[in-house]
């Protein structure tokens, strides 16, 4: 292989370090109107009325929308697969707000000082109603979503009148009856909180109507073509009368993976028939848009004496907030991720149900759900090698899956549906043990060494994620030759920083045989670029990197025929640069073979496509070991060493694979020791960057990732996903060497320091 | 009133009738785009700029108190920065690049300061311009090797 398996740097690398213009923000036409939300003080009340007289006064104001204002239309913020298994229960300006921060007016204004004046003398009446605030007593009481126009569009469990978004349940053989026959049994309650993405450029988006009367919207999204179908619906539009294009996104990890400011601008630009612009301020971000779900797993797990897994039973209780966005989704990845790890059991029982809260409503956020069910599993893994007395590597090690296994559970548990049946053609998670023990030196560290009040201790913890959504998500491509010889790619697939683009350079690359810089790629552009489902689910490098492969074959092809055309013969090949006759007697360049092709000789342009859908969704794996120093006088915790061993398959670009394993386990780092969204009566009280506080780069003492060699056969040259797996594994990683170090098991995150002295002092 | 600000080395002059703009947002107004708005309250640092050679969060600077100053953003230092960016990237650092021209910047300012280059010190340095893509440790492998190369 000679262009996939490389590291070359990104192609926009350099050109967005040296501050290319390139984000919505930096294309926005200069004139736009400038559009501001009124969001809701209170948690839960009905508007009785907006007085928009006074602001609408205001030199400089254009329009305000209310409620009024839109057509009636329901639908739900979450950019998923048509149609989506989240319910249908929001409407873009309504008479009733569910949470602080839920929109009650947009302005739109020549400049942000007059919107924000404009926005202080807009009136409100509203009827305040008892707003529900802790998820675990939401079930059954005051009903949040009446309206009735709302609705699931298939069977996901909603039960708005309960105030349950959605619920599933599955079981495969007796989980009662397997418990009771094992030796050992551990039942555990484990808890993890809300977070926020915090990708560094806030939700942005603009619009205009351009010379052939479309209405165009540049927007930072993961979803482009999500975000056109969901436009057409809620602003009764045609879809061919909506372009959308995605600029450079600056970061996203599911935050982006919805529609936020886009039907504001739109509608403004659509009354006004002005362009408009929405940046959201962090804290609307905070505040307004959404974070990680909120969760409660009361986990029982049950083994013979030889430490044989045989039964796991797992009951969750998942926090949606004010609406429901991927729901049923998230829930279902907390087990279809995490419970194919332990195959060899006889009973496995999962479900439970997502409320609706007053509170942000939570939404898509990288690892989405795995890495709260894995937090749960990996933890009371460790809890019952403990009862059991022997290690956690060994405990792993003899029930984890291994390749050319399977697990029954991939058959019934899919993402908001049933999945698909697969056997593991690809799973090194045993070397992925063996070397990270090498690496972390675990022989020699486990389980703890002290020194005076510090103590240095070793815990780990296994994963596994997907590789896109069998048989939902779809990628395609178009490959153009160019008259120099070179290739335009044309992907649906949205690059949000990852390197996507880049690595799907180097799959057509590959295919062609040419080198990496005759790609030119272009992404998600919803006029120009072929339909792509979008960047999530960890499916852009396996499921577009797939449509990128074939719509390269199917160049490839062209240009062997029309050099056959030329050189007379059938019996001809093609080297990268020139197409030969395979007896060597006559040959012809790319760049000559193009330039006859488009100037004077049969003339023909070629172009060629690819579509893919997974048909299966091969799961990457990780084996993480941490090494903590836990300080006994006041329980501060701090990773010295990350060791992550991961198998993708083939990581095209292996700087790039590690790039996302490492900011992934920094994501996670953070969320296990401190990042923690606090509601004080359903107000967010750390909606800044001053008071949520994200790692920086003094927190980073030392990552080391390290891939394992394997071959996914049914991925684009060997390769997996790699995008969300690296933030599953330090929650139970840390959790578990905290254990080692103390004896003291935290089962809800963060494991603040004042959680762990807490717990030690009690143990004492 | 009027402020003068030397910005790239060219001397311009700016009406400002709203005292309360930021050099960020004037920034971005004039058409430096390179200036990157993030929190709000000064804290991720992707507003980075040169102010008279040190690094300043532009989103925290009053517009007119730039006034007499000099101002470097990103554009005006495209070779030097070019140079780091290629550092970077060749480590996989870049990601979404959104933190990029601010970190840059206050690399530039770490440079023009007398410190003893070392791990510690260049995070200790660095540590108010946030990134959530990277995990930091491949920017950092490209800025240790700038820094050491290039000193």
């Amino acid at each position: 292989m000679k262009e996939v398996k490389k590291s070359i740097p990104k192609v926009d690398g350099v050109g967005l370090l040296m501050g290319k213009p390139a984000y919505t923000n930096d294309l926005a036409p200069q004139d736009a109107l400038i559009v501001k939300i009124l969001r809701s003080p209170h948690p839960f009340a009905k508007i009785i009325s907006i007085n928009t007289d006074e602001a609408l006064s205001i030199e400089g104001v254009e329009c305000i929308l209310t409620h009024k204002d839109f057509p009636k239309k329901i639908f739900t913020r979450a950019g998923q697969g048509y149609p989506e298994p989240s319910p249908y229960d929001k409407f873009v300006l309504d008479e009733y707000v569910r949470y602080v921060g839920d929109e009650v007016a947009a302005v739109a204004a020549i400049n942000e000082e007059v919107a924000e004046k404009a926005l202080k003398k807009i009136k409100v009446e509203y009827e305040l109603f008892e707003p529900v605030l802790d998820f675990k007593k939401a079930k059954d009481s005051k009903i949040i979503h009446f309206e009735k126009e709302a609705h699931s569009m298939f069977e996901i469990g909603f039960n708005p009148e309960r105030n349950i978004a959605a619920s599933y349940n599955m079981n495969v053989g007796n989980v009662e009856e397997e418990l009771k026959k094992c030796d050992v049994v551990v039942e555990s309650k484990y808890y993890t909180q809300p977070q926020a993405h915090v990708m560094l450029e806030p939700m942005v988006a603009t619009s205009f109507i351009d010379y052939m009367g479309r209405l165009n919207v540049i927007t930072a999204t993961q979803v482009p073509f999500h975000i056109r179908r969901i436009l057409s619906n809620v602003l009764n539009l045609s879809i061919n009368k909506i372009r959308v294009i995605k600029p450079r996104i600056g970061g996203g990890f599911g935050g982006k993976q919805a529609i936020h400011g886009e039907p504001y601008v739109a509608m403004v630009t659509l009354k006004t028939g002005k362009p408009a612009k929405i940046i959201y301020t962090r804290k609307e971000v905070f505040e307004a848009t959404y974070s990680r779900h909120e969760m409660e797993f009361n986990i029982k797990i049950g083994a013979d004496k030889d430490g044989l897994i045989k039964a796991i039973d797992v009951d969750v209780l998942s926090n949606t907030g004010a609406y429901g966005e991927h729901a049923l989704t998230v829930f279902m990845v907390a087990g279809s991720k995490t419970l194919p790890l332990y195959n060899k059991v006889n009973a496995v029982r999962f479900g439970g149900d997502v409320v609706y809260t007053n509170l942000t409503p939570a939404g898509a956020y990288r690892g989405y759900g795995a890495i709260q069910g894995n937090f749960a599993l990996e933890s009371v893994i460790d809890e019952l090698a403990e009862k059991l007395k022997i290690s956690p590597v060994e405990i792993r090690t003899k029930n984890m899956i291994k390749e050319g296994e399977t697990s029954p559970i991939f058959k019934i548990m899919g993402e908001g549906r049933e999945g698909v049946e697969m056997n593991i053609q690809s799973c090194k998670l045993d070397y992925c043990v063996k070397r990270g023990m090498e690496l972390i030196k675990w022989n020699e560290k486990y389980p703890k060494k002290a020194y005076g009040n510090k103590i240095r201790s070793v815990g780990m913890a296994i994963a596994m994620q997907g590789s896109g959504i069998a048989d939902i998500d779809m990628g395609s491509a178009i490959l153009k030759l160019n008259d120099d010889g070179s290739f335009n790619l044309l992907v649906g697939a949205t690059d949000l920083g990852t390197g996507s683009d880049t690595i799907l350079s180097q799959i057509a690359a590959e295919t062609l045989g040419v080198s990496t810089d005759k790609i030119i790629p272009y992404s998600s552009d919803t006029d120009l670029t072929p339909f792509d489902t979008g960047a999530y689910a960890s499916s852009t490098t396996y499921v577009s990197g797939n449509s990128v492969r074939i719509a390269a074959e199917n160049m490839k092809k062209m240009i062997l025929e029309e050099g056959s055309k030329n050189l007379g013969t059938d019996k001809v090949h093609f080297n990268g640069e020139e197409i030969i006759r395979d007896d060597n007697k006559n040959k012809i360049s790319l760049k000559q073979l193009s330039e006859l092709l488009y100037y004077s000789m049969n003339q023909k342009q070629l172009v060629a496509d690819g579509s893919y859908v997974g048909k299966k969704s091969p799961p990457p794996y990780m084996a993480s070991f941490v090494e903590i120093e836990l300080d006994t006088e006041t329980g501060k915790v701090e990773v010295i060493n990350f060791v992550s061993v991961v198998d993708c398959g083939t990581p095209i670009n292996p700087n790039l694979a590690k790039v996302q394993v490492e900011g992934a386990l920094v994501q996670g780092i953070g969320m296990t020791l401190y990042e923690d969204i606090n509601f004080s009566n359903g107000k967010m009280r750390n909606n800044t960057l001053m008071t949520y506080r994200i790692p920086d780069r003094r927190d980073v003492k030392k990552l080391t990732v390290e891939f394992a060699e394997s071959y996914e056969p049914s991925g684009p040259y060997g390769a997996k996903s790699v995008g969300e797996i690296g933030i599953d594994t330090p929650p139970a990683a840390i959790a578990n060497a905290i254990f080692n170090a103390t004896g003291v098991r935290i089962r809800s995150l963060p494991i603040t320091p004042e959680k762990v002295f807490k717990a030690m002092e009690m143990k004492k | 009133m009027k402020i003068n600000i030397k910005i790239n080395n060219l001397n311009k002059t700016f009406n400002i009738d709203n005292y309360g703009i930021s050099l960020l947002d004037l920034l971005r107004r004039e058409g430096y785009k390179s200036v990157k708005k993030g929190c709000d309250t000064g804290t991720c640092g992707v507003c980075t700029v040169l102010l008279d050679g040190k690094p300043i969060l532009s989103c925290s600077l009053l517009a007119i108190k730039a006034n007499g100053h000099e101002v470097t953003t990103v554009e005006g230092v495209s070779e030097e920065a070019k140079i780091i960016a290629e550092y970077i990237t060749a480590e996989g650092g870049d990601q979404c690049g959104f933190c990029g021209p601010g970190l840059v910047m206050a690399i530039m300012g770490l440079k023009n300061e007398n410190l003893e280059i070392n791990s510690e010190s260049v995070k200790e340095y660095l540590a108010g311009n946030l990134c959530r893509c990277s995990g930091y440790e491949a920017q950092h492998r490209g800025i240790m090797k700038y820094l050491e190369v290039e000193k």
